[in-house]
């Protein structure tokens, strides 16, 4: 009996622990499934549009630390804590939390924005985009993948097998891959495929693509990014290009991306929060896209990587890391 | 803490409690260090979800993933007392195969459970509040494996089992084949920790290929902390410890992620260092307790 004394112990430091009571303003719940400057941006960008438009917001955020486990003790977590509204960051955190929302009693669900989640309708979020009729909505960071592979093929027109790094472990990358495969037809060029598990497989991964691919291309696929100076180091040491899906990853030394700055994604996001605090209803907030999208040049790695950037796409980008 | 929060570590905790039973019996009885059960928790959690979305009744889906997780457990075992492979490498290797085997299965790395009907339907239908059906079906289920398994290994078969992991060359020349022992006993320990996955599925709303990461030291963790709060003098006593020392690892983190200083606040970042913080507090306490008492 006495080995109960620790038991006890623990759980009377747990009950003298309460929530924080927030002050005025409006309270809000984040869960993120893994610190990486993306996630973490987006996370910031929703913070800042909330303080720029004076809404006062406190904010309780949880990292799973890429732990599924944690990610749906957190979601648990979230439903007893006093928020006026869920956010959850990634689509694992996302799963959770709709799940713990589901099964919260009626005076306890509240309203879940999702984002930085690819697939919402493959995820079991919501049943329609347009009209998501339950309390969950959010913000897809789908990227029209046929304007990344021509600005690809712009930048390196002689690409005739692309090299595609990923996991296939991540729904979002396998849905991403399969898109690739089908436009390489009508584009005129082969897919080399390399997948890679986990971040310690991903150099192994990169080397094997050396002599079998023209350039590389690294959709968003949370394990690659987690360890893209490897693939970085393998494109540098062998002249292969290395393209990515992500800006973040351009200023880490990426050739080029088109896409949005996960600051900006955030940012939408932080709009929809507004809306939802005011009163509008999740039901009919259409799930939204990233709106503004923009080119990316790393053009110190492009020169390392054996590749000059083109001119005309210099004068397009919207950032050139030199 | 909230009441939430702790009402979510109890759930988690019998959940993953199924898991940390099987890891008992391969790690504490049979003396086997079996890593397969980062592969056979998705395993279970896999089959059954391909089994719910094509429209079984979720009930009958748990028994395909016990049946698949008592599979991969004996590939292990078949692999270490027939071809003489180390039983690390042969969980190790049962493992990673499990991982591409487990997106085979799926289709895909991950099958949402969102939309689909569940072994809590049951109960929510009769108007219990989510929370608490969840806590009810575990317990159930955490329950009925524990007294099983309690059962089991009081009849003949869980005999050479228990003499098996203490003494292999004592059982042999009493005539037992150990090589079987090992097989059935490393495939029911998966088969729990693939019933165990497919709970958790169905309970987080989406089987993963990743769900499994970090299975096997949650489950040490809870083994060890279990043996060391609440001891193991009898086999009763060991796997109900083992089921609440999953209930205290799990608390740990509840309590890791609700902790807050005046003036002062974790980074969300810090939560894996503040659950092994608590965890040691939790061991160290009653060997302080002891010495306080005695000074």
């Amino acid at each position: 009996m006495k080995k109960l004394f620790s038991v006890v112990l623990l759980l009377c430091c747990s009950l003298t622990v309460t929530s924080s009571l927030y002050a005025g303003g409006y309270a809000v719940s984040v869960n993120q499934f893994v610190e990486h400057p993306a996630l973490d941006a987006v996370l910031q960008g929703m913070k800042d549009y909330l303080k720029d438009n004076s809404v006062e917001v406190e904010f309780k955020v949880h990292n799973a630390q890429a732990n599924m486990p944690t990610a749906n003790q957190i979601a648990q977590q979230m439903i007893g804590e006093k928020a006026d509204l869920l956010v959850a960051i990634a689509t694992p955190s996302a799963q959770a939390c709709a799940q713990a929302l589901k099964k919260a009693p009626a005076e306890l669900k509240r309203p879940l924005v999702f984002t930085a989640v690819t697939d919402p309708v493959a995820a079991g979020l919501v049943d329609d985009l347009e009209a998501p009729g339950g309390n969950i909505t959010g913000i897809s960071d789908l990227l029209p993948i046929a304007k990344h592979l021509e600005m690809v093929l712009n930048y390196k027109p002689d690409i005739a097998k692309l090299g595609v790094l990923y996991n296939a472990g991540e729904a979002n990358s396998k849905a991403t891959v399969a898109a690739i495969r089908e436009l390489s037809q009508t584009m005129g060029f082969t897919v080399v495929e390399a997948t890679a598990a986990k971040t310690a497989d991903v150099y192994q991964a990169a080397q094997s693509l050396i002599g079998r691919a023209d350039a590389v291309f690294i959709p968003t696929d949370n394990t690659i990014v987690s360890a893209l100076e490897s693939v970085l180091k393998v494109g540098v040491q062998n002249k292969l290009p290395i393209f990515a899906a992500d800006v973040d990853s351009v200023k880490r030394g990426a050739v080029a991306a088109m896409g949005f700055d996960y600051y900006k994604h955030g940012y939408q996001t932080g709009a929809m929060l507004e809306k939802i605090l005011k009163g509008a209803s999740p039901a009919s907030i259409p799930v939204e896209f990233q709106k503004d999208l923009e080119l990316h040049i790393n053009s110190e790695f492009s020169t390392m990587m054996g590749l000059e950037p083109p001119q005309k796409l210099l004068d397009k980008a919207a950032k050139v890391y030199k | 803490m909230t009441l939430y929060a702790a009402l979510g570590a109890i759930e988690q905790g019998l959940v993953y409690g199924i898991m940390v039973i099987g890891v008992y019996l391969t790690f504490r009885i049979l003396d086997f260090p079996d890593l397969t059960v980062d592969g056979s928790l998705p395993l279970g959690a896999s089959v059954s979800a391909v089994a719910i979305t094509n429209g079984v009744n979720p009930y009958y889906s748990l028994v395909f993933a016990l049946f698949a997780g008592f599979i991969a457990g004996m590939i292990t075992a078949i692999l270490n007392t027939k071809f003489k492979i180390l039983h690390l490498l042969a969980s190790i290797l049962t493992m990673i195969a499990l991982y591409s085997i487990n997106i085979r299965i799926m289709g895909g790395p991950n099958i949402a459970l969102l939309g689909s009907d569940t072994v809590f339907d049951i109960l929510l239908a009769t108007g219990i509040p989510g929370q608490y059906a969840g806590i009810a079906v575990f317990g159930i289920f955490a329950l009925c494996v524990t007294a099983f398994i309690v059962w089991f290994l009081k009849t003949e078969m869980g005999m050479a089992i228990l003499a098996t992991g203490d003494n292999p060359k004592m059982i042999t020349s009493l005539g037992v084949n150990t090589h079987a022992v090992i097989i059935l006993g490393v495939g029911l320990s998966n088969g729990l920790v693939a019933l165990s996955g497919a709970l958790i599925a169905q309970n987080q709303g989406a089987a993963d290929v990743g769900m499994g990461i970090g299975t096997i030291i949650a489950g040490l963790a809870s083994v060890i902390i279990g043996e060391t709060i609440f001891g193991h003098r009898t086999i009763a006593r060991a796997f109900i410890a083992a089921l609440l020392g999953s209930i205290v690892y799990r608390f740990a983190i509840a309590l890791a992620l609700s902790l807050e200083f005046r003036g002062f606040s974790f980074n969300p970042s810090d939560l894996n260092l503040i659950t092994a913080v608590l965890v040691i507090v939790a061991l160290i306490a009653p060997n302080i307790k002891k010495r306080m008492l005695a000074g």
